[in-house]
C-alpha cells in the first residue's frame, strides 16, 4: 500500500495480471468461435476457393480467363445482368426508404397496441419467404384469381401472361421481395430506435425540433450502422435472385424465360446439357465479385466495422 | 393523421394477400375464379376445404407429408447446430480479444454477403466429394453455418453489454466463461430468440441448396411445392399426370408448407415485436 514500500513488486502485479487475463480472453475466444470456424471453412472458405479453382480451371489445367470469356460471349448473359440491375435499382431504393419510413412512423405511433400489432402484421409475410411466397404470388398476379384484380385491369393486364410480361419483372420481384422482407427489417430498425436514449430525444424536443426534424438529423444518423446492414443484407440476396424468376417461369409457360437471372444461368451451365462446372464457377466468382465490391461501399459508409 | 393512412395502407398490402391464401383452400376452383360474382376474401365451405385437403393428402401417396417431414428434420436440426455454435461465436467477436477475432469478423462479413446460390453449387460438388449428397447432413450441415446470426450477434453483444461490466466480474475473480454464462448469456435472450428464429425461416424457405442436394422423395417442402405446379392444369397443360393439382389445391400445400413457421411466429409473436429491444431496455 505504501509508495515508498518495494514499487518494483508492485509493478510487476500490475502488468502481470492483466496479461493472465488477456490470455484467459484469448483462449475462451478462440473456444468459443472455433465450432463456427469450422463451419466457415467448411462451407464458407471451402466451397469459395473451390469456385475459384474452377472458374480459372478446365478438367483440371488452368485456362486463364478462358471461362469468363465463355461466359461473357454467351448471348443469355448480358441480358440477365440488366435484369437482375434493374430489379436491384429498383429495389434497394424502394426498401430503404420504405423501410426507414415505415420504421420511423410505427415509432411514433403512441398507441401500444397499435404499434406492436401493426409491426406483428408487417411481418407475418416473412413467413413465406421462398417458393410459398411465390406461389402466392402467382395466383395475386393472375387476374382471374386474384384478389386485388380491379388493381391488375386498371393496369391494363386482362391476364396472368399479361401482368408476368418482361418489363413487369424488375417491379414485380420487388413487390414480392418488400412484401415478404420488409417487416423483418421494420421490426429491427424500431428496435434500434428504442435504443436511442430518451434524453436525446427530449433534447431534441426541448430544442423544438418536430418529428421530421427529429428523423431527419438524430434518427436517421443513429441508424445508420442498421440501414448499411440492410442494404448490404438485401444486396447479397438481391443478386442471387433464383426462386422467384425460377417458379415464375414453371408457371407462365417460358414467357418468364429460364434464364432470367445470372444465377438460373449458372444452374443451367452446371445442371444443363454442358455440364459445364467451371462457366458455372465463373458465374458465380462475377456476382461475388460484384457483390463485394458494393458491398465494402456500404460497409465503409455505414462504419459497420467500428465497435458500439 | 398521415402517418395512420400510411400504416392503414400498409397494413392492407400485408395482411390481404395472406388472408386471401388462407380462405382459398375453402373454395372450388370455380369459385376461387369468382365466376358467379364471388367476393375474393369469402369463405367457401368446410366441405370444400375438406375435398381439397383429401386430393393433395392422396396425391403420390401423401407425398406432401414425407416434404413436410423433411423440412422439419433438416431445420430443426440446423436451427440446433446453430445456436449452438453462433451465441458463443458472437460473443467471442464481440467481447474477447484475440489475434485472429478481426480475420474472423471481416471473413464472416464477406461469406455472409456472398449470394448462396453462388456458393450452392461449390457446396454440392464438396459434399459430392465426400459421398453425403442425399442424406440429410447434406442439407443439415449447410443450413449450420449462419454467418448472418454471428453477425447479428456480434452486433447484439458490442452494442448492449459494456466491457466495464465484463470487467468488473472479471476483477470480482469470475472465470471467462463464468462472465459468458452468468453476465451475457441471460442478457442474450433476445438475440438468442431472433437468431433462432432467422435460421428456422430462412432454412425452412431455402429453396437452392436442397435442390440439387436432396431432390425427389428427400426434398424440403419448399421444393416439392414448386415441383407441385408441373401438376396444375392451368400451368402446365401439356402434363401427362392422370392426377391433378387445382389452383385451391396449390394454395392449400402453399398453407400446409407455411403452418409450421406460422405456428412459430404467432408464439414468439411478444418477443419478436420487442425484438432488440428488451435487452436494451433493461440496462
Amino acid at each position: 500500500m505504501a509508495p515508498a514500500a518495494a514499487p518494483s513488486s508492485g509493478r510487476q502485479q500490475v502488468s502481470r495480471r492483466p496479461r493472465s487475463r488477456h490470455h484467459a480472453q484469448a483462449r475462451i475466444g478462440y473456444l468459443f468461435s472455433s465450432g463456427y470456424a469450422l463451419l466457415l471453412l467448411a462451407f464458407g472458405v471451402g466451397p469459395m476457393v473451390y469456385a475459384l479453382y474452377l472458374a480459372f480451371t478446365k478438367a483440371g489445367k488452368f485456362v486463364g480467363f478462358a471461362n469468363f470469356e465463355k461466359v461473357f460471349g454467351d448471348f443469355r448473359y448480358l441480358p440477365a445482368v440488366q435484369h437482375v440491375a434493374a430489379f436491384l435499382a429498383i429495389w434497394l431504393v424502394s426498401l430503404m426508404v420504405l423501410v426507414v419510413l415505415l420504421a420511423l412512423i410505427v415509432h411514433a405511433v403512441r398507441a401500444r397496441w397499435l404499434s406492436s400489432s401493426t409491426r406483428f402484421l408487417f411481418y407475418i409475410p416473412g413467413a413465406l419467404a421462398g417458393s410459398a411466397s411465390v406461389m402466392l404470388w402467382l395466383f395475386l398476379l393472375d387476374p382471374s384469381v386474384s384478389p386485388v384484380s380491379v388493381v391488375l385491369r386498371q393496369f391494363g393486364f386482362e391476364n396472368f401472361i399479361q401482368t408476368v410480361a418482361l418489363d413487369h419483372l424488375p417491379v414485380i420481384f420487388t413487390v414480392i421481395a418488400f412484401w415478404t422482407g420488409a417487416g423483418g427489417w421494420i421490426i429491427i430498425m424500431y428496435g434500434a430506435l428504442n435504443n436511442i436514449s430518451i434524453e436525446v430525444m427530449e433534447a431534441a424536443r426541448i430544442d423544438g425540433a418536430g418529428s421530421v426534424k427529429t428523423a431527419l438529423y438524430i434518427q436517421i444518423p443513429l441508424l445508420r450502422k442498421w440501414i448499411a446492414y440492410m442494404a448490404v443484407i438485401s444486396l447479397a440476396a438481391g443478386t442471387q435472385l433464383f426462386v422467384e424468376p425460377k417458379i415464375l417461369s414453371l408457371a407462365s409457360r417460358g414467357v418468364v424465360p429460364k434464364d432470367y437471372s445470372p444465377n438460373q444461368l449458372a444452374y443451367i451451365f452446371a445442371f444443363g446439357p454442358q455440364a459445364d462446372f467451371n462457366g458455372s464457377a465463373a458465374i458465380s466468382m462475377i456476382l461475388l465479385v460484384v457483390a463485394m465490391a458494393l458491398a465494402a461501399f456500404f460497409v465503409f459508409r455505414g462504419g459497420l466495422f467500428e465497435r458500439g | 393523421m398521415l402517418a395512420i393512412a400510411t400504416i392503414a395502407l400498409f397494413s392492407l398490402f400485408f395482411v390481404i394477400p395472406l388472408a386471401w391464401l388462407l380462405l382459398a383452400p375453402t373454395k372450388t376452383a370455380t369459385q376461387l375464379n369468382a365466376l358467379q360474382g364471388e367476393q375474393p376474401l369469402s369463405f367457401g365451405s368446410f366441405g370444400t376445404l375438406a375435398e381439397n385437403w383429401n386430393t393433395l393428402a392422396a396425391f403420390q401417396h401423401g407425398i406432401i407429408w414425407t416434404w413436410l417431414g423433411n423440412s422439419v428434420l433438416y431445420s430443426a436440426a440446423a436451427l440446433l447446430i446453430t445456436l449452438i455454435v453462433t451465441i458463443p461465436a458472437g460473443y467471442a467477436l464481440a467481447l474477447t480479444n484475440f489475434k485472429l477475432r478481426r480475420v474472423l469478423l471481416v471473413a464472416t462479413l464477406l461469406v455472409m454477403l456472398i449470394p448462396n446460390t453462388a456458393l450452392a453449387l461449390p457446396i454440392f460438388l464438396e459434399i459430392n466429394a465426400v459421398h453425403l449428397v442425399g442424406t440429410p447432413l447434406a442439407v443439415i450441415l449447410p443450413f449450420s453455418f449462419f454467418p448472418f446470426g454471428v453477425y447479428l450477434t456480434y452486433i447484439y453483444f458490442s452494442t448492449s453489454i459494456s466491457h466495464d461490466l465484463l470487467d468488473a466480474a472479471r476483477v470480482d475473480g469470475a472465470s471467462e466463461f463464468k462472465v459468458f454464462r452468468r453476465i451475457a448469456l441471460p442478457l442474450a435472450k433476445p438475440v438468442i430468440a431472433l437468431v433462432g428464429f432467422f435460421s428456422f425461416v430462412t432454412n425452412w424457405n431455402n429453396y437452392f441448396l436442397p435442390f440439387v442436394m436432396v431432390p425427389g422423395k428427400k426434398a424440403p417442402i419448399q421444393v416439392g411445392l414448386a415441383e407441385l405446379i408441373s401438376n396444375v392444369p392451368l400451368f402446365n397443360p401439356t402434363t401427362v399426370s392422370s392426377i391433378t393439382i387445382s389452383l385451391p389445391q396449390l394454395a392449400l400445400a402453399t398453407v400446409i408448407s407455411i403452418t409450421p413457421v406460422l405456428i412459430v411466429f404467432l408464439f414468439s409473436q411478444r418477443f419478436l415485436v420487442a425484438g432488440l429491444t428488451a435487452g436494451a431496455t433493461k440496462e
